[in-house]
């Protein structure tokens, strides 16, 4: 249905990244767009006290169309970063869902279970999966920020 | 997340993957493609064209539209043949399945072309009987090098005893085919056809000419992958573009990709080969053997007659059956397997599986042991380690809408 074709060079690590982490999302202040990370499969998270919220991008929301069903993890469950560790069904397709992080699985959002279609509606809200405590910070800087994950979206249409 | 799976033809989207770069450049386009993109069609590649899997409409509800109202599907990827010659339904005869000589003049049947040797599935088709001099035939686009070449090699084997058959393959550059499905759509094509086309009189699997939004001699078959009634209708390609936007300036009519195309026809219990049947899968496995008359399997000369022959009476292994998901939960799609849910010995598998969005339940198709075919017989699926509880149920899964002609 939707092809993504892997752009293999854009995970993205620099000193200036790196730098901006420490200096603000380390401190895990505030759910500000700015502190959301993406990874290269449309994951996202966003970290508040070493608990990260995960949810879909809209990209991702928008191209597997209306979610009819949601698996999760369970509460309690060590998931390892890139692992995978629940589904998103739609009409078409499965998609499987990976962990941007490792972690452990603190709570699930039992509403998009019963209300798949808010994934659709609120994918950066309402329609968050799950929260992880996270096994260590260090595998942040790996993700993509906005900025960054708006261009990787870019190449991945070219 | 992974995005995307298109649920279909395995042997194309694995060539696909092995070469996705420079396949892309191979990948045709219809004479629709720019009218698709101009009217919001997210085009994905599939069975060689670039066609649309979906308009700004979500599956479900372009899939809703089709049952209630009426959509328009752009399906000039598949291959059209005519057959010409004097001895054109004996030849057919030699490769598909359908007994032709008594099909009558202006009426079409689902056919199979089938592997002599095993009985397999080589493709499904629909092939026509025209008024005119020659038969038509429609096959799928994800088998059209296969099938000319299968019907090339047969054409010079049947015309080196003398026999008098050609073919002409239409190009999708030269013509096109339209899909106009739904309740409305009689109503809306006859607004469209010359007064000389009454439709009322047109029932399902009948095929005539006609000339449609001005174009001369368009072949309208009242046929389609829905379960609705609908109609097929071969154009020239340079005319489609106008005719496609007559259509939809119909206030009836939405366009409508593959993804509900495949939604419809799982729920009308019809069979995509390359998931649901193939070389590997015969008639009687596939229970398409209404396809073969009873004419054709006492004469016991149609391709594969003497496997699928020596199958039917000594009893097929396995059985396509249709399954429904007894509760809401994860839809079970093709490659899951099937399990007795009584020893957790594994009975088959599934070939096809979505949400029927008119249902709002899991619907699927697949193979199953002989001994679990029953009607209301409980299964297990397994979808992601889990074990899901699903029941055989007859297909269609919803009932089909034709325009039959009354007995």
């Amino acid at each position: 249905m939707i092809r993504i074709i892997k752009v293999t060079n854009c995970i993205w690590r620099n000193a200036n990244h790196t730098q901006r982490l420490s200096a603000s999302a380390l401190r895990f202040s505030t759910s500000n767009v700015k502190d959301r990370y993406y990874t290269e499969k449309h994951e996202w998270i966003d970290v508040k006290d070493n608990i990260g919220t995960i949810g879909i991008s809209d990209y991702a929301q928008d191209a597997l169309g209306d979610v009819v069903y949601a698996e999760l993890p369970s509460v309690g469950t060590e998931v390892k970063i890139k692992e995978e560790c629940g589904a998103l069904e739609s009409v078409k397709a499965a998609s499987e869902l990976y962990s941007p992080v490792s972690g452990k699985v603190v709570e699930i959002n039992s509403q998009v279970e019963t209300r798949p279609a808010l994934i659709n509606q609120s994918c950066y809200e309402n329609g968050w999966l799950f929260k992880l405590e996270l096994s260590s910070l260090e595998e942040i800087p790996n993700l993509m920020n906005e900025e960054q994950y708006a261009e990787f979206i870019k190449q991945d249409h070219s | 997340m992974s995005l995307f799976k298109l649920n279909s033809r395995p042997t194309f989207f694995c060539k696909l993957r092995l070469s996705a770069r420079s396949y892309a450049n191979d990948v045709k386009k219809t004479k629709l493609h720019e009218f698709h993109v101009r009217h919001g069609g997210k085009m994905v590649p599939f069975a060689g064209y670039m066609m649309p899997v979906k308009y700004a409409d979500s599956i479900a509800s372009s899939h809703l539209h089709t049952r209630r109202q009426c959509s328009l599907f752009d399906v000039s990827h598949m291959l059209q043949t005519k057959i010409h010659g004097k001895h054109r339904e004996q030849f057919m005869e030699q490769i598909c399945v359908t007994d032709v000589q008594n099909l009558g003049m202006g009426k079409s049947a689902l056919s199979l072309f089938i592997d002599d040797q095993t009985g397999g599935i080589l493709d499904d088709l629909i092939i026509t009987k025209t008024n005119g001099d020659y038969l038509y035939m429609v096959t799928n686009a994800g088998c059209k090098e296969q099938d000319m070449r299968m019907l090339t090699e047969q054409l010079s084997i049947f015309k080196s005893s003398g026999q008098d058959v050609s073919l002409e393959f239409l190009d999708s550059d030269e013509q096109s085919l339209l899909a106009l499905q739904g309740p409305s759509s009689a109503g809306v094509l006859q607004s469209v056809v010359g007064k000389s086309t009454d439709l009322s009189g047109l029932y399902f699997m009948d095929s005539t000419t006609a000339t449609v939004c001005g174009v001369p001699d368009c072949r309208v078959t009242r046929c389609g992958y829905t379960g609705e009634d609908g109609f097929e209708i071969s154009v020239p390609s340079d005319r489609v573009e106008a005719i496609a936007e007559s259509f939809v300036a119909h206030d009836d009519v939405k366009l409508a990709g593959l993804g509900a195309r495949d939604t419809l026809r799982l729920e009308a219990g019809m069979c995509l080969h390359g998931s649901d049947i193939s070389i590997d899968t015969t008639p009687v496995e596939a229970a398409l053997m209404w396809t073969i008359s009873r004419k054709r399997r006492d004469e016991r000369r149609f391709p594969g007659a003497s496997a699928i022959l020596k199958q039917l009476s000594d009893g097929a292994r396995r059985k396509r059956v249709g399954l429904v998901q007894k509760a809401q939960g994860a839809p079970v799609r093709g490659g899951a397997v099937l399990f007795n849910p009584v020893n957790g010995e594994k009975i088959g598998s599934v070939t096809s599986g979505c949400p029927s969005p008119t249902l709002s339940q899991n619907i699927a198709m697949g193979y199953v042991d002989s001994r679990f075919v029953k009607n209301g017989t409980d299964i297990l699926a397994e979808v992601r380690g889990q074990k899901i509880p699903m029941v055989i149920t007859k297909m269609p899964f919803v009932k089909a809408n034709y325009y039959s002609k009354p007995k």
